[in-house]
C-alpha cells in the first residue's frame, strides 16, 4: 500500500498502532548500498525513535524487507510514511496491524545458571518450548522464538535467575492469511 | 565505444541537452575537466563554490530546465551544501556533479575526502555514489529523470577519481546509452483522481468567498496559463506567493499579489476570511499560514500538489488532490466548464466589494524622504521597476529588500522572479542572477541586493565580468542587516545587536570597479531615474548601483512571528483605518 492522499483527519487510531504506542511498517526498498541510512536517517530527523529493526533481502535479492518498530503518537505517522515513501530507493510500504499479521521475534540469553538452579530453568524452558543452545557449568544459554508478547514473558521468568547477555532480533512480521474459502468453493 | 569514465560523463551531460554548466576544477575532479575541453557543453568559472550552486539555480528558475553544477570533493563538496539545501526547499530541479577521492580511498580520511552523500542525504532529493565506470550513463540519466520530475529538486552524483581517470584502468568502459529507467520506487503520479476533482468543482461552485491560493508548483508544472483561465472562468481571485511571482500577472484585475508574513493587506485578509482556499502547489508554509491554528479559520481546504507528503502536513484538506498543477488545473477547468462555467459560479459581488474595500483602504504604502534623509528603498524599487523591461528577470538576496521587490514590482511574466523562498540564503541574488542570464540572455536582468546579502557574494562579479554575463545590481544599502535590525526594533525593544554594518566601508563604488564592474553611487531623489537609464544602457559588464537608503524603513505589513494572520500590523500611516 502507498499511503494515499485523504482528505479525512488523522485518527488516532491508525491500522498498525497498538495500545503500547508503536506502529510495525513493513518496507520494501531496493537492496543498495546506503538505504538503510536513508531510511533510519529520516526518522531521526522526524525525531522518532527506532524500537527495532530487522532487515534482510527478500527471495529475489533485489529488494530487502525491513520491518521496523517505532514509538509513536498517531498523527506524525502518517508524515513519516508519506516522507518515506518519496525516498527514491523505498519501493513500498504496510502499515501492520497487529491483530491482521503474524509476528515472531528470536531471542538468545545467556544465564548464570549453576547446578543447584539448573533444574529450574530447564523446566521453564520445557513449557515454553525453547531451545538449550549452549550449557557451561555455571552459565546455560537457550533460546526461544514467538510472539513479543510470549518472548516477553520467558524473558521476565528467566531475568530473576541473572541474566548475562541477552540479544533479541526484533519482530518480523507477515500479513494473515485468509481465511474465508472464494464464493465458488462455498459448500 | 571504448572510452573512460570522464568522457562517458560528458557525454551522458550532452545526452541530457545540456549546454552549460558551472563549476571549478580540483584535484579529484580534474580527469572530468580534461575532456570537457572536447565537449559542446560550455563551463563557467566560478569564484567559489557556492556560487556555481546558486548560478545553477538561477539557470533553473529562468528557463525551467535543469541547472548543472560541477566542483571537486571536500572543501567543494561542502561549499555546494547550501545551494543544494536552498534548491530542496524551493524545488529547483538541480544536478550537482561532485569529485570524490579513489574508490579505494573511501573511508580512509584521505586528502580532501569527505562523506559527501552522507553530508547531503537530507538536502537532496536523491544522491549517488557511483562506484564503476560503466554505471555513469545509467545514472546520469536517472538523476536527470527525478531532478526534473514529480517535486523537482536537486540531485547528486559523487563521481570516485579512478572511475574517470584514464590513467587508471578501473575508468575503463564500453559506453552504452541508457534505454529508460529502472526505478521500481518512484512513480511520480501526475494525473489527479477524477473523483476528487469533480468534488474540488463542486466545492468551488458552492463557494461564496474563495481564493485560489497558488505556489511555485503552478511555475514549476508550466501551469500558469491553466491558473490564468481557472481564474477568468470563475471569477476568483489569486494570491502568489513568494514562490509564484509571476505565475500570474499582477497586472490582472483579479490578482491580489503577496500573502503572508509581509504581503499586502488584502490578499493576507482575504485568506484570513475566505471560506474556501483553492491551495495549488502551495505548501501552507508558516510564513505564509502566521499562526496556523487561526489562519483561514472559515475556510474548506482543496489542496493540488504533485508531492503527497504536502497533502495534510499543515493544514488537513476537505479535499486533496496528488497529481500535476497544471495537469489538475487544467482538468478542473474542463470539469468547471461541463458544469457550466461562470454561469455555475454564484453571485461573489459582496465578496468583490470587501476585497475592492481592503485595496482602497490598504494600498502598500511608505513615508516619501524628507528634505535631510537618505533614499527610500521602496521609491529605488518603484522607479526601478518603471524604467526596465515588463520581462525583466528579478534576483533577489534575503532581507527587507527582497520582501519590498516582491511587493513593489509587478510581476507580468513567469520565470521572471529568482528567488530564495524556503531557506532564505543571503547572498543568493548575485550568483542566481548570473545564472538566469546565461539561460536567458536575450532579457535583462536585475540583481536587487542588501548590502549584508552583497559581501557575501560579491566575487561572483568577477565571474559576471569576465565570463560575458552583464547583469545588473541594485544595492539597497541600508547599512544594516536590516531585517534582522526590524525584528529588534519591533520585537527586542530597540535593543540593537550586531546588525550595523556600516556606510562608507566597504567603498561598494570602488569594488565593483575592482570587480570589473561599473559602479554607480545614488544618494539623493533625482540621481535615482538617471543612475538606473544608465544602468541599462551599459550591456558590455556588469553594472552595480549602489542606492544610499535610509537605515531606520521598516517592512509593512507584517504579522510578527507566531501570530494569527487577523494580526496584521498595517504601515503607521494606516493604522487608524476601519478594518
Ligand atoms: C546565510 C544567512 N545568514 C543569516 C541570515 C539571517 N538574515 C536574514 S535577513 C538578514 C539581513 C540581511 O541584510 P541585508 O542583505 O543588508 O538586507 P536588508 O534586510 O538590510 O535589506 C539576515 C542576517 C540569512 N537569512 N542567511
Ligand atoms: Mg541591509
Amino acid at each position: 500500500m502507498s499511503p494515499a492522499p485523504t482528505g479525512s483527519a488523522p485518527t488516532d487510531q491508525a491500522p498498525g498502532r497498538n495500545s503500547g504506542g508503536t506502529t510495525t511498517l513493513v518496507v520494501h526498498v531496493e537492496n543498495k548500498a546506503g538505504v538503510l541510512a536513508r531510511v533510519a536517517g529520516l526518522f531521526a530527523r522526524r525525531g522518532f525513535n527506532i524500537e527495532s529493526l530487522a532487515v534482510a533481502p527478500t527471495a529475489s535479492g533485489r529488494f530487502s524487507r525491513l520491518t521496523i518498530v517505532v514509538g509513536v503518537d498517531a498523527a506524525p505517522m502518517e508524515q513519516v510514511v508519506k516522507q518515506l515513501d518519496k525516498l527514491v530507493n523505498v519501493v513500498d510500504i504496510q502499515e501492520l496491524n497487529p491483530s491482521a499479521s503474524v509476528e515472531r521475534e528470536l531471542m538468545m540469553v545467556t544465564l548464570r545458571a549453576d547446578p543447584s538452579v539448573r533444574g529450574q530453568i530447564l523446566d521453564l524452558v520445557r513449557v515454553f518450548q525453547a531451545t538449550v543452545l549452549n550449557v557451561g557449568y555455571e552459565e546455560i544459554m537457550v533460546s526461544l522464538t514467538g510472539s513479543p508478547s510470549r518472548v516477553d514473558d520467558f524473558e521476565a521468568l528467566l531475568r530473576p535467575y541473572g541474566i548475562v547477555d541477552v540479544q533479541r532480533t526484533g519482530k518480523v512480521a507477515l500479513a494473515k492469511l485468509v481465511k474465508t474459502a472464494p464464493e465458488s468453493l462455498a459448500p | 565505444m571504448n572510452m573512460n569514465g570522464g568522457q562517458a560523463l560528458m557525454k551522458a551531460l550532452e545526452n541530457e541537452g545540456v549546454d552549460i554548466m558551472f563549476g571549478l576544477p580540483g584535484g579529484a575532479i580534474l580527469p572530468v575537466y580534461d575532456p570537457l575541453l572536447d565537449s559542446s557543453i560550455r563551463h563557467v568559472l566560478v569564484r567559489h563554490e557556492q556560487g556555481a550552486g546558486h548560478m545553477a539555480e538561477g539557470f533553473a528558475h529562468a528557463t525551467g530546465r535543469p541547472g548543472v553544477a560541477m566542483v571537486t570533493s571536500g572543501p567543494a563538496a561542502t561549499n555546494i551544501v547550501t545551494p543544494l539545501c536552498d534548491a530542496y526547499m524551493d524545488s529547483v530541479p538541480m544536478v550537482v556533479i561532485t569529485g570524490q577521492v579513489p574508490y579505494a580511498a573511501i573511508g580512509t580520511d584521505a586528502f580532501q575526502e569527505c562523506d559527501t552523500t552522507g553530508i547531503t542525504m537530507s538536502v537532496t532529493k536523491h544522491n549517488y555514489l557511483v562506484t564503476e565506470a560503466a554505471d555513469i550513463p545509467q545514472v546520469i540519466h536517472d538523476a536527470f529523470h527525478i531532478a526534473t520530475t514529480g517535486r523537482p529538486g536537486p540531485v547528486l552524483v559523487d563521481i570516485p577519481k579512478d572511475i574517470v581517470d584514464p590513467n587508471n584502468p578501473r575508468s575503463a568502459m564500453e559506453w552504452h546509452t541508457p534505454d529508460g529507467h529502472d526505478l521500481p520506487g518512484y512513480r511520480p503520479n501526475t494525473a489527479g483522481d477524477a473523483e476528487l476533482i469533480r468534488q474540488a468543482a463542486k466545492l468551488i461552485c458552492e463557494a461564496e468567498r474563495p481564493v485560489l491560493y497558488t505556489g511555485g508548483g503552478i511555475l514549476k508544472s508550466r501551469g500558469a496559463k491553466a491558473l490564468l483561465e481557472l481564474a477568468e472562468l470563475t471569477g476568483i481571485h489569486v494570491v502568489t506567493t513568494l514562490m509564484n511571482r509571476g505565475g500570474f500577472p499582477d497586472d490582472h484585475p483579479l490578482c491580489l499579489g503577496m500573502p503572508g508574513m509581509h504581503g499586502n493587506y488584502t490578499a493576507v485578509t482575504a485568506m484570513q476570511e475566505a471560506d474556501l482556499l483553492v491551495a495549488l502547489g502551495a505548501r501552507f508554509d508558516d510564513r505564509v499560514t502566521g499562526k496556523v491554528a487561526e489562519f483561514a479559520p472559515l475556510a474548506k481546504i482543496i489542496h493540488v500538489d504533485i508531492d503527497g507528503a504536502e497533502l495534510g502536513k499543515v493544514r488537513q484538506p476537505d479535499v486533496a488532490i496528488q497529481g500535476d498543477c497544471r495537469v489538475v488545473t487544467e482538468e478542473l477547468v474542463k470539469v468547471l466548464r461541463e458544469m457550466g462555467g461562470g454561469e455555475a459560479q454564484p453571485d461573489r459581488n459582496q465578496w468583490r466589494s470587501r476585497i475592492s474595500g481592503w485595496q482602497e483602504r490598504f494600498p502598500l504604502t511608505y513615508a516619501h524622504s524628507q528634505e535631510d534623509e537618505l533614499l527610500k528603498p521602496q521609491f529605488v524599487l518603484e522607479h526601478l521597476r518603471d524604467a526596465t523591461p515588463d520581462d525583466t528577470i528579478v534576483a533577489s538576496g534575503v532581507g527587507q529588500h527582497q520582501m519590498w521587490t516582491s511587493q513593489y514590482w509587478k510581476f507580468n511574466h513567469p520565470y521572471t522572479w529568482v528567488n530564495s523562498g524556503g531557506l532564505g540564503t543571503m547572498g543568493f541574488a548575485i550568483p542566481a542572477a548570473i545564472g538566469a542570464k546565461a539561460g536567458r540572455p536575450d532579457r535583462m536582468v536585475w540583481a536587487v541586493d542588501g548590502d549584508g546579502c552583497f559581501q557575501m557574494t560579491a566575487q561572483e562579479l568577477v565571474t559576471a565580468a569576465t565570463e560575458g554575463f552583464p547583469i545588473k545590481v541594485a544595492l539597497i544599502n541600508n547599512s544594516y542587516l536590516g531585517m534582522v535590525r526590524q525584528w529588534q526594533e519591533m520585537f527586542y525593544g530597540e535593543r540593537y545587536s550586531e546588525v550595523y554594518l556600516t556606510r562608507d566601508v566597504p567603498d561598494y563604488k570602488l569594488w565593483a570597479e575592482a570587480l570589473g564592474c561599473t559602479g554607480l553611487r545614488v544618494e539623493s531623489p533625482e540621481e535615482v531615474g538617471p543612475a538606473i537609464a544608465q544602468a541599462n544602457e551599459i550591456d558590455d559588464r556588469p553594472v552595480v548601483v549602489e542606492f544610499r537608503c535610509e537605515a531606520g524603513e521598516n517592512v509593512f505589513p507584517m504579522v510578527p512571528a507566531g501570530m494569527s494572520n487577523s494580526d496584521v500590523v498595517v504601515d503607521p500611516s494606516q493604522r487608524d483605518r476601519p478594518r
